[in-house]
């Protein structure tokens, strides 16, 4: 068994060198409980943030409360926009509508309430950013939170957007 | 990567290690990845502890003197197929890991297949469903809780109109993992449909279209199967159960209802009683900018439903029963005396407020202040014990939805968040709770505890890459093991280091105990998709929750690593 693990860790490294792909279509339930499927999500040709939270998550709704005082000069400058992936399950789900609107957010907020989302991207744990570019590609991502990361998260839309 | 050389899969290696083969085969796969559009992802955890013997607080490292808890996800999509793989090691697993049936060895946890084509998905192998918010059916994972009961066998999801969605299901869950995951007895059986109809039937709703309304219906029957072995009772074999549940939703208002009935379903946990069961839960929230209301309330009799009825409380679960407390997210409400779902028999209600005192306000300030207020009780149900029943083995009866006058739980939360100044944010927070410790963590006998909280924040921006957050914790009761403290600092260089340091210091108050420190130092590195950490220090015993399910954690001492990395 020890082998295997060793081919694992020696392929790990070259995986990571494949980081982009096309976002995969996978169903989410939005805030008014119709499902949605990912592959609608686009921003007319421009970048898009996807990030992974959930109400019971400090380092996410720092992040995503610290972006927030951003996101209106962040729009007008790049045209991004930021798609807020709750994985609240059915104990906490109810509290994600009024959580987002008490915080007084502009994002587009859907929930993933079984993690089918957050499997499919491979997600281990929250907050998980990735960035998308205008084509449906994931160009970037980031794990974690500390108070500055979006400062690089900006600089990488900038690049994006051609700013 | 280039399409170049193809791995031979399991070459060199005895045929018995199967896993290797289907490892290595995916690896060949991966090198195919340029090809035709196909995309290999994957992602990769791993938590590694080194044990200390430590007497003062009752840890005692494994034979071993390490755990490892490890798994790494391989998945592979082109156009509407997917497949996918999930290697586990547990050599031996973490303390306190996973919450039910032992995991132990190396092998495939978790490998599936799927074809969607149009409105038609198909899956073979393993996955994760659930029906609605869960009453009579959820099967998913909490990988770091080690809760997993992913179903093995087949699952079609059809949606035949825009708005309409049909899924069925059938197969064995996932028990335990020896060298590859174990199965439990008995076999699942669901199906469930649901009814978007502003979308399904628009022209019959124009007024709810116009503005933004709609209404969704569900419902879902679940059969379960297990042979009926006892040599005295005469059990069912074939246990049903069906759920029903509406969702209206406006632009403000979301009100959200799910009710489910269970057959008599005698079993382990509920005494072998012949009981049907029952459950409802409803919940309304209002929210508009700046200011976010829910209230809910649920209903819990007799609902223990698993694929086997001898099986323990965190394995073989068929539905999913969530609790109504919030989930704290710092340390001493978080892992102290969390909250965990009583199926056998619960009342319980909630009420939470957020609201934002805009900024040039008075109390909003320069930069705005945020308020959260929230409260959640749970009861005991009203039944009375039906004696000398030796016909219908019913064991109690009760009125549905009537509360019984033990109270198991009760938490009233305020929190104040404030950005002082360009540079300054504070947080601060108080908590008041009610806990029937010998309900919730099983432990006959011992006092309910009272316990007051309070927490206070602190975010200081250096510059704008580099940060300090603290935190200062108090816990005060006069049972179980007294007062507790923690303070917390934590130093972050944005975008990839941080270090911080925790004590908690248990120091009884009134209560006679040994005062001790757990101090605990960590160091993390932060790259892209990757993580790495490293911890040494004592680790108080804690329990860990997802949704009504807790893991107790021992207390520890020694070094822990842990990587995640997404690709």
């Amino acid at each position: 068994m020890k082998r295997s693990l060793t081919l694992l860790a020696f392929a790990l490294p070259l995986l990571l060198a494949a980081q982009s792909g096309k976002l995969p279509a996978v169903t989410v339930q939005a805030m008014d409980g119709k499902k949605v499927s990912t592959s609608s999500w686009n921003n007319g040709g421009k970048p898009m943030i996807i990030n992974f939270w959930a109400t019971w998550c400090a380092p996410c709704k720092r992040e995503l409360n610290t972006i927030s005082e951003k996101y209106a000069d962040w729009q007008k400058q790049t045209g991004v926009k930021l798609i807020a992936v709750s994985i609240d399950d059915a104990r906490s789900m109810n509290r994600v509508a009024p959580y987002v609107n008490g915080q007084d957010w502009d994002y587009e907020v859907y929930l993933d309430p079984n993690g089918d989302l957050k499997r499919a991207l491979n997600v281990n744990n929250v907050p998980h950013t990735f960035l998308v570019d205008g084509k449906g590609n994931v160009v970037w991502q980031h794990n974690n939170y500390e108070p500055g990361d979006e400062n690089e998260l900006y600089e990488q839309v900038k690049k994006l957007a051609g700013k | 990567m280039q399409a170049s050389t193809p791995t031979r899969p399991g070459t060199g290696r005895q045929p018995s290690v199967r896993s290797i083969a289907g490892a290595a085969a995916l690896l060949g796969a991966l090198t195919l990845q340029a090809q035709e559009g196909g995309q290999v992802h994957g992602n990769f955890s791993t938590d590694g502890q080194l044990y200390n013997d430590d007497e003062q607080i009752g840890a005692t490292a494994p034979p071993q003197d390490f755990g490892l808890n490890a798994w790494g996800n391989l998945n592979y999509s082109q156009g509407g197929f997917r497949a996918g793989v999930r290697f586990e090691s547990y050599e031996p697993a973490l303390l306190g890991y996973p919450a039910g049936a032992r995991y132990s060895g190396s092998g495939i946890g978790y490998r599936y297949a799927s074809y969607t084509k149009d409105d038609l998905e198909v899956t073979v192998g393993n996955f994760y469903e659930q029906f609605g918010q869960g009453l009579v059916f959820r099967s998913y994972e909490e990988r770091y809780l080690g809760v997993d009961n992913a179903m093995d066998g087949v699952r079609l999801k059809f949606s035949p109109d825009t708005g309409i969605y049909l899924k069925g299901v059938i197969g064995r869950q996932r028990f335990g993992f020896e060298n590859g995951f174990t199965k439990g007895d008995g076999l699942v059986r669901g199906i469930d449909g649901e009814v978007s109809l502003t979308e399904a039937f628009p022209r019959a709703f124009p007024k709810w279209v116009e503005k933004g309304r709609n209404l969704t219906l569900g419902g879902s029957f679940v059969s379960k199967f297990q042979a009926d072995n006892d040599p005295l009772l005469d059990l069912p074999e074939n246990v049903g159960a069906w759920g029903a549940r509406a969702n209206y939703t406006t632009a403000r208002w979301n009100l959200y209802t799910e009710y489910a009935y269970k057959i008599n379903d005698p079993n382990g946990s509920n005494g072998n009683i012949y009981n049907n069961g029952q459950a409802l839960l409803a919940n309304v929230t209002y929210s508009t900018k700046g200011l976010g209301v829910s209230a809910g309330a649920h209903s819990y009799d007799n609902m223990v439903y698993r694929s086997d009825r001898a099986a323990a409380p965190f394995d073989l679960n068929i539905n999913y029963l969530p609790t109504l407390a919030k989930q704290h997210t710092y340390n001493l409400p978080a892992t102290l005396y969390p909250y965990a779902t009583q199926p056998n028999g619960e009342v319980s209600y909630q009420g939470e407020v957020f609201y934002k005192f805009k900024k040039g306000t008075p109390l909003g300030g320069k930069y705005g202040t945020k308020l959260a207020v929230n409260w959640c009780g749970a009861w005991s149900l009203d039944t009375t014990r039906v004696m000398n029943d030796t016909v219908h083995y019913l064991g109690y009866r009760t009125k549905f939805f009537r509360q019984g006058d033990r109270q198991y739980f009760s938490d009233l939360n305020v929190e104040l968040r404030k950005k002082v100044s360009a540079d300054w944010e504070l947080a601060l927070t108080y908590i008041n709770l009610v806990y029937d410790i010998a309900t919730v963590q099983g432990k006959p006998g011992q006092s309910v505890i009272y316990a007051d909280m309070v927490i206070l924040e602190g975010l200081h921006n250096f510059t704008d890459r580099n940060s300090l957050r603290f935190e200062v914790q108090h816990l005060s009761t006069k049972q179980d093991h007294g007062n507790w403290a923690t303070a917390l600092a934590e130093l972050t260089f944005s975008p990839h280091w941080f270090v911080a340091a925790m004590d908690q210091y248990n120091y009884g108050g009134s209560v006679e105990t040994e005062k001790i420190h757990y101090p605990i130092g960590t160091v993390g590195y932060i790259r892209g998709g990757s993580r790495f950490s490293f911890s040494y220090g004592r680790q108080r015993a804690g329990i860990f929750c997802v949704g009504g399910v807790c893991r107790v954690v021992p207390a520890a001492n020694g070094l822990t690593a842990s990587i995640t990395t997404t690709f």
